[in-house]
């Protein structure tokens, strides 16, 4: 009955976010704020993480297809389906719920703690549309990150291939570009967008429903990550048979 | 003026409200007081329109609330001030920020207009050299200050406290009663104030209104609470030593 109520109260929070709008002079002003905290800020470790994970795949993948029948430029192609398909949209949102959805659901949980959206809403603001809404049009370029994680976990298994001695420079960009199927990168964005919601939405309302001190406002991101998780995983399983099968 | 008419407010089976009536003037400030769990900030809270309630009216200088349309009921809140328990200052905006945000949301003014208007309430609180100053660097004697300059640099008809001198020195919640008296008075605000401050009752309770139980046992001032006998008034009250005594000699030298 707790689970049917807080579905509920998720949806009805995306529509009241999208009611009321704070002025735009204000409201611009948020907009860039959460860029650079949600989007800037994360470019490091996206980089980072897909550098070096594109580098595993790519040694993965030519350690397990040590065959001679196997040509080598498959390891190239391996990668790039994984990276593109995978790895770049869905895992890189499962580490973003841990660092976006995190600190969206204690900035706001520690509002909520403080009494500061209490203060918003007296002042007749619609509180939802001046925390969420602006975290979500940040999001929307939440894509923009997923094509660097791409670019760079390509780029990773480009360097562990070759100076791994797996296969050669040639063989590598013969792989990445054999086959290439433009729907599979469009496939992979709207994903992306899927997610770029789910990680705006579901860390804002265990953040913004949360109730109790700051000992809650930790369980309420932890709890968060578990949820906007489960949920991207689950999305990602049905995007998938209705966008590829 | 603010009126309240039987109201009623509950939490599934548990009824908070039980029908209070009072009216809160203009120019004054209005206290409410009371044990823990007798109802003061949930009565505050739906004065607020933060909890909407089962029965009964509140009435903004004849406006009954429930009965308006969203853009008057928006019209209401942008002239309510609101000074928390914990000051609820905005944590990433400097203090010159929080105190212009409701100039910025609710104004077309232009930013040098705005400018004089956060100076001359933060000049209002005494408050000369903090505009540029985070909130976390500021004291709590300080944090309620910028609250208050927030509160009020909208000129609002009405003004909430929530227990404005929690978590103060003596000296600073007697410096934060005078103010809020003495803008209520300058700006002829209808001021309510949730406090358990035994000071503050006796120093600015224009109008107290004491509530038990989820109902109002008893209304009157400063004047006239240290001659009730409203026995759960003054156990409340008159429970501290010091207290007793205080009001022992006010009754002999009145007689």
């Amino acid at each position: 009955m707790t689970y049917l109520h807080n579905i509920g109260a998720y949806f009805l929070m995306t529509i009241e976010m999208f009611r009321k709008p704070t002025k735009w002079s204000v409201m611009k002003q948020l907009v860039l704020k959460d860029i650079d905290d949600l989007i800037i800020g994360s470019l490091g470790i996206a980089a980072f993480i897909s550098f070096f994970v594109g580098g595993v795949i790519t040694i993965q993948t030519a350690l397990n297809i040590d065959n001679p029948l196997i040509p080598d430029y498959l390891v190239g192609y391996a990668t790039r389906q994984s990276i593109i398909l995978e790895f770049a949209p869905t895992f890189m949102s499962i580490i973003m719920a841990g660092k976006v959805g995190s600190f969206i659901t204690s900035s706001i949980g520690t509002m909520r703690v403080t009494e500061q959206i209490d203060a918003l809403e007296v002042m007749g603001i619609n509180s939802l549309n001046y925390l969420v809404f602006p975290k979500f049009a940040a999001l929307l370029l939440y894509p923009f990150v997923i094509s660097i994680a791409m670019f760079l976990g390509i780029l990773g298994g480009m360097a562990a291939c070759v100076y791994g001695g797996f296969s050669t420079l040639e063989s590598y960009i013969y792989g990445i570009q054999d086959d290439f199927v433009v729907f599979h990168v469009v496939y992979a964005f709207i994903k992306t967008l899927v997610f770029a919601f789910i990680l705006a939405t579901v860390p804002s309302f265990h953040g913004y429903y949360m109730k109790g001190g700051a000992l809650e406002v930790g369980k309420a991101s932890t709890t968060s990550f578990v949820w906007t998780s489960v949920v991207i995983i689950v999305i990602n399983y049905f995007l998938t048979q209705m966008l590829l099968s | 003026m603010i009126v309240v008419d039987n109201l009623h407010k509950s939490f599934g089976d548990t009824t908070i409200l039980k029908g209070i009536n009072t009216t809160f003037e203009k120019g004054k400030t209005n206290l409410i007081i009371g044990q823990s769990g007798s109802g003061k900030t949930v009565f505050l809270k739906c004065l607020l329109g933060l909890f909407n309630y089962e029965k009964g009216a509140i009435a903004y200088d004849g406006q009954v609330f429930a009965q308006l349309s969203e853009d008057e009921k928006r019209n209401i809140r942008a002239q309510i001030g609101m000074v928390f328990q914990g000051s609820a200052l905005f944590d990433s905006m400097t203090i010159a920020e929080n105190v212009m945000f409701p100039l910025k949301m609710f104004t077309k003014q232009s930013k040098s207009e705005m400018n004089d208007r956060v100076d001359a309430a933060l000049n209002r609180v005494n408050l000369i050299d903090a505009h540029h100053k985070m909130p976390s660097e500021a004291s709590g004697g300080m944090q309620k200050r910028v609250a208050i300059a927030r509160a009020i640099v909208n000129n609002p008809k009405y003004l909430f406290c929530d227990e404005p001198n929690s978590g103060l020195d003596p000296k600073t919640s007697i410096v934060i009663d005078n103010l809020i008296q003495e803008i209520t008075d300058e700006y002829q605000m209808t001021t309510v104030i949730n406090s358990h401050d035994m000071n503050s009752v006796m120093e600015i309770g224009e109008k107290i209104v004491f509530l038990k139980n989820g109902l109002k046992e008893w209304e009157g001032s400063n004047k006239t609470i240290f001659k009730t006998d409203n026995e759960a008034v003054t156990d409340f009250v008159y429970s501290s030593n010091l207290f007793k005594k205080v009001r022992r000699m006010y009754i002999e030298e009145n007689e």
